[in-house]
């Protein structure tokens, strides 16, 4: 069932009856090529890819709970390319490129919304580091405008510009990044995979993956064993017991980070605002909510809700970047658990077990990757090498030492990024 | 979350830096190999339910703790000196 204006139309003049489920509810099949274990966004999207782009679609996704349920419904939906260093510059590039596509790829309304995205900065020496970074975008052939104070009142009026400490000396604005509706990702790609004959299998845990001299031969689940010549984790939040399953002990550390969204008020925001010297980040939703973010929690965390203390960290943040909204009430708030990395970006690998693929370490950026890292983890599962989008993210480059990806220039090591 | 410092009694967790798990105390010797150092720098069992992490207490007594806590439901069950976890 293809969906169009027509579509829309025709069921309002008939009662709405005519909609059907988007995808099927299959029993497990004893045996698939592929099983892909975590139906999320960046699983959901590997399993599109492996369909759409190497034509593999004896593929089955293995949830624990329900389809879309971990951080694709948990995050604060920002798409962006901004990113410095070669490895993750490209990496987002192509995956903002994907974003542009996909809603007429998928035929799915993921209401992508290229509001632009506005870094804001504070001193001299942070608009030289902008206009670094703005050239690295420019030169990966992606957008970046650096404004002025003034250029910054044109698009954003209400935030405070004499704040003492941090006054707002310009910003660097890159228009193609913006928002999506993140739960609409996650379902057009189920869709998109089930269309083209994915197994989707939700409240399916995997207890134990098998493994016999040295090669993936299937998984042991909550609903019976499922045999598979490959097998590729994507799990997030819980990459480390999946793969513990594996004898693998990786290099991740999961953290709570927590998000809010306010009461709807009248337009106010068009981009999507960051401020960096407050970790504080805030958009606008169409319903008009106002969603905004700050930093990890920073301690250790399977939680999925956070502490008081980065909550009014980030309602500081808020009313020094914009005390206008300082009367919004708060609806909810709310925590998802982050795969992070020494240095703060991606992993999407092999393993040294023969057909078992990893795909984790998203930090808190896991969003804006979802179409990229399941093209890419398509590519290496497919052909076993991997897409040249994303050959810099190796499992090995921690114990090596070489290709680091350390885009905050902080240290590899845990709990800096 | 409040941490029970030894030294000082509960205190909030804004007092404390976090430094992550108590392996670090465990540091490799100089020449014990690239994969005890990767193991000890990079990897972690990252436990969801009971682990023990190192915190300081930074803005109190000064004093490194070992904390026993359970990551899914933020329960705080033992905090001891560091110098009494190494024995």
């Amino acid at each position: 069932m293809g969906y169009s204006g027509f579509k829309i139309i025709k069921e309002g003049l008939f009662g709405q009856k005519g909609w059907k489920p988007v995808w099927r509810n299959p029993e497990p099949k004893p045996e698939y090529d592929v099983i892909i274990i975590g139906g999320g966004g960046h699983g959901l999207s590997t399993a599109y890819y492996l369909a759409k782009e190497h034509g593999i679609t004896n593929v089955a996704v293995l949830e624990k709970g329900y389809l879309g349920g971990g951080n694709i419904g948990r995050n604060t939906t920002i798409v962006r390319a901004n990113y410095f260093l070669p490895g993750n510059s490209e990496f987002y590039s192509h995956s903002l490129k994907l974003w542009e596509g996909m809603e007429q790829d998928l035929n799915y309304n993921t209401m992508m919304s290229q509001r632009g995205v506005l870094n804001l900065f504070h001193s001299d020496g942070q608009r030289d580091e902008f206009v670094r970074r703005g050239n690295a975008m420019i030169n990966q052939g992606d957008d970046a405008i650096l404004l002025s104070s003034e250029g910054v009142r044109e698009q954003v009026p209400f935030i405070d510009f004499e704040n003492t400490r941090f006054p707002i000396y310009g910003g660097l604005l890159h228009k193609r990044g913006g928002t999506a509706r993140h739960d609409a990702v996650a379902w057009g790609y189920a869709r998109g995979a089930d269309q083209r004959g994915v197994d989707l299998i939700q409240n399916c845990e995997v207890t134990a993956i098998d493994i016999e001299s040295g090669v993936v031969k299937g998984v042991q689940t909550s609903r019976g064993p499922i045999r598979a010549k490959k097998v590729a984790i994507v799990v997030a939040g819980r990459s480390s017991q999946v793969a513990a399953m594996a004898g693998i002990r990786l290099p991740i550390e999961s953290h709570v980070l927590q998000a809010f969204v306010s009461e709807g008020v009248k337009p106010l925001l068009n981009n999507v605002v960051s401020f960096g010297m407050g970790h504080f980040y805030i958009s606008q939703s169409d319903k008009g909510g106002l969603v905004f973010g700050g930093d990890l929690d920073f301690y250790a965390s399977y939680a999925a809700r956070g502490n008081l203390p980065m909550a009014e960290h980030v309602m500081d943040a808020a009313m020094t970047l914009m005390p206008a909204i300082g009367k919004a009430r708060v609806l909810r708030s709310w925590g998802g658990i982050m795969d992070m990395s020494p240095d703060g970006s991606p992993i999407i690998d092999k393993t040294d077990t023969d057909g078992l693929f990893l795909n984790c370490g998203w930090c808190y950026g896991g969003f804006k990757a979802v179409p990229a890292s399941g093209f890419a983890y398509a590519h290496l599962i497919a052909k076993k090498m991997p897409h040249k989008t994303a050959a810099k993210f190796r499992l090995d480059r921690f114990a090596t030492g070489q290709d680091l990806l350390d885009e905050e220039g902080t240290g590899s090591q845990h709990n800096l990024h | 979350m409040r941490l029970p410092c030894p030294l000082c009694g509960d205190r909030d967790r804004r007092e404390f830096y976090y430094q992550g798990h108590a392996l670090m105390l465990e540091r490799p010797l100089r020449d014990a190999g690239d994969a005890a150092w990767d193991n000890y720098l990079h990897n972690r069992d990252n436990p969801a339910g009971e682990t023990r992490d190192l915190w300081h207490h930074e803005a109190g007594c000064g004093a490194w703790i070992v904390v026993t806590r359970n990551t899914v439901t933020h329960e705080v069950l033992d905090a001891i000196l560091v110098e009494k976890a190494r024995v």
